[in-house]
């Protein structure tokens, strides 16, 4: 009997996607027999427990200093959680959240930690989970004996089987928790400025990451965004580095963007990359390392420098008219 | 002047190298770990970035830099680019070069070499490339019991606090105002790495002093272990042109062609 508790994250107000992957992984690997808790955290629960009929129970803590996120807040909650629901398998989500969760509750030394998960199945009394190593470059398994804390790559689960509608019954934290005296306060949370453009509304995106070497470059890949009808995009390493704005980011701290036509030039494919775009339609990637994550998620893949390939294909589009 | 009591404000930074990505991983023999023989090694770039943001908040008042690690092959070298990079000391922790110690295991060892450099404030990366385990900094934030946050990029100092910029999801950030001493997992520096010539590479490799301390404190234990480590299947992946640019040119216009994603 395998009882599983989820992390639930709200995104702007409403549930994030990934909680719904989780959930379903939590009744998976709970079976038949077992049962899954949740834990939510932020004002007014009651709008958000009918979408978690997959939980059997959710402990729900609401009122002053729950609105936003505040790591303190969640990492109290999640110990008083975990000691009240005894899990043998927690799962989080690999997001700001997971990250601040995991390891601090796993340090205690009892608990078996696995992060980026993508996948997990029971094998007797362990689990054997299956893990994103050397960003996307190998896959590890691993064998993980119980109890087990899975922080887990979003996108990786189907969210249907998450995706239960019920009436499942709920704990109340709030009088277990002292909160009156935390080492930490939230001052402001700072929305995405909108920028000159909203890359997730796109059709065609061209990604350029750290291999386009400098900001020198980017007019080169900006006019082959332009012969494309598409709008130029960015990796995290080029946004940093100030060669494009924030608004231009894809990815897990950037956007998810789903357009037709993806094509990065020198974008290695980190699972934080992918995370924001592997529902794009289609994927060409340029890089020229073969071994790069990319052509994993790519249809299309070519190992040319980028910068010879550039002229290339600028010229084919002009003959062709475009 | 950052002071806290009184004190310069004292920021210790927790340095890691990493197997550089720009070579080819080989499995070792026992196929559960790469082959670290060959692999070039690298500054954890996210540790390079915890780096870079304490030089900026000394250099905006004033504090005390220390960079530690755990000692191993190339590392003595590393520390002295960080104080070639700004950081005013280095220590390296001594007796664990035989094992590779993950994030998981080694926070214990650092935990104790902090306490007993009683820091305001502990910068290090979000994460490496070989965190399979488990993160340092929220390890680290536990063990000392200390406020941790993680996914920063931008840290001020404060008389008795520090305000963080965290990230979220599609771009959303928050400031959070965290007492000190707080332990930050670091993501971005306000600014990007400082570029470090060769010559004050080479004259911190002279005159840098790395002092050396035992690594007492136990690892911590972990009962989950890697049973395999394999590239991903690449059968379901990209169709891979050729090498030559202008046909893999005309390759991809042609399949953009068919699938209706030229504009004309
Ligand atoms: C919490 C967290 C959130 C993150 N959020 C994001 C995010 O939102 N978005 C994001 O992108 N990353 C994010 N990252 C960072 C992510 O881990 C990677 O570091 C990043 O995606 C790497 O960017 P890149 O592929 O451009 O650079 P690299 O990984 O350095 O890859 C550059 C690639 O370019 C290739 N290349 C170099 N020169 C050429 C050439 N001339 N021609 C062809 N190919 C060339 C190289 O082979 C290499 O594969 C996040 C990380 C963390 C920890
Ligand atoms: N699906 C793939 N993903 C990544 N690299 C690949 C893939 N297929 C082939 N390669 C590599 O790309 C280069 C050219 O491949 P090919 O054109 O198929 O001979 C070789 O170095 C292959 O190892």
């Amino acid at each position: 009997m395998t009882k599983v508790l989820v992390y639930i994250e709200l995104e702007a107000g409403v549930i994030a996607p990934v909680s719904y992957q989780l959930l379903g992984t939590a009744r998976r690997l709970a079976g038949e027999e077992g049962s899954v808790d949740a834990l939510l955290i932020g004002d007014g629960p009651q709008d958000h427990l009918s979408r978690l009929g997959a939980a059997d129970r959710v402990f729900c803590l609401s009122g002053d200093c729950t609105a936003d996120y505040l790591p303190e807040v969640h990492l109290k909650a999640f110990l008083e959680a975990r000691e009240q629901s005894r899990p043998e398998v927690i799962l989080t989500a690999y997001s700001s959240a997971g990250l601040d969760l995991a390891a601090a509750t796993a340090a205690t030394g009892d608990l078996s930690l696995v992060a980026y998960c993508q996948n997990a199945e029971r094998d007797g009394s362990d689990l054997v989970v299956t893990s994103q190593l050397y960003a996307g470059r190998l896959l590890a398994e691993s064998r993980v004996p119980l109890p087990a804390l899975l922080s887990v790559i979003p996108g990786a689960f189907e969210e249907a089987e998450g995706q239960i509608e019920g009436n499942p019954k709920t704990v109340d934290l709030t009088a277990a928790l002292d909160l009156s005296q935390t080492r930490m306060r939230l001052l402001e949370v700072l929305e995405p400025d909108g920028g000159d453009v909203d890359i997730t509304k796109a059709e065609s995106l061209v990604c350029v990451g750290r291999g386009i070497g400098g900001q020198d470059s980017i007019g080169e890949a900006e006019e082959l965004a332009a012969l494309l009808g598409a709008e130029i995009a960015g990796s995290r390493p080029v946004i940093d580095a100030g060669w494009l704005p924030k608004s231009r980011q894809v990815g897990k701290s950037g956007n998810r963007v789903t357009p037709k036509l993806y094509l990065s030039l020198g974008v290695s494919g980190a699972p934080e990359h992918l995370e924001g775009m592997s529902k794009a339609e289609f994927v060409v990637a340029v890089n020229k390392d073969p071994a790069a994550p990319i052509f994993e998620t790519a249809h299309l893949g070519s190992t040319c420098d980028l910068f010879d390939l550039l002229p290339s294909l600028v010229e084919g589009l002009k003959q062709r008219g475009c | 002047m950052f002071l806290n009591e009184g004190k310069v404000m004292h920021i210790v930074v927790i340095l890691r190298l990493v197997p550089d990505l720009s070579d080819e991983l080989d499995l070792a023999d026992d196929g559960r770990s790469i082959d670290r023989e060959w692999v070039g090694i690298a500054l954890s770039e996210f540790d390079e970035q915890a780096l870079e943001e304490a030089v900026l908040l000394k250099e905006a008042g004033g504090a005390k830099v220390t960079a530690i690690a755990l000692s191993g092959e190339g590392v003595e070298r590393m520390l002295q680019g960080a104080l070639a990079r700004g950081a005013d000391a280095a220590i390296l922790l001594e007796g664990r070069e035989e094992e590779h110690l993950d994030s998981r295991a080694a926070a214990p060892i650092f935990a104790e070499a902090i306490r007993a450099l009683e820091p305001d404030l502990v910068l290090t990366g979000v994460q490496t490339i070989e965190d399979l385990f488990g993160q340092l900094a929220p390890y680290l934030g536990r063990l000392l019991d200390w406020p941790q946050v993680s996914a920063v990029s931008g840290v001020e100092l404060h008389e008795k606090s520090c305000v963080l910029r965290q990230e979220y999801s599609g771009g959303r950030q928050a400031r959070i105002e965290v007492d000190l001493p707080a332990v930050v997992g670091l993501q971005t520096a306000s600014k990007p790495p400082r570029y470090v010539s060769a010559s004050k590479l080479k004259e911190a490799m002279k005159s840098g002093q790395i002092s050396r301390q035992a690594a007492n404190a136990e690892p911590m234990t972990n009962r989950a272990e890697i049973e395999s480590l394999a590239p991903p299947d690449r059968s379901t992946g990209a169709r891979m042109l050729g090498d030559d640019p202008e046909t893999a040119a005309v390759e991809i216009l042609n399949a953009l062609d068919e699938r209706g994603l030229l504009q004309r």
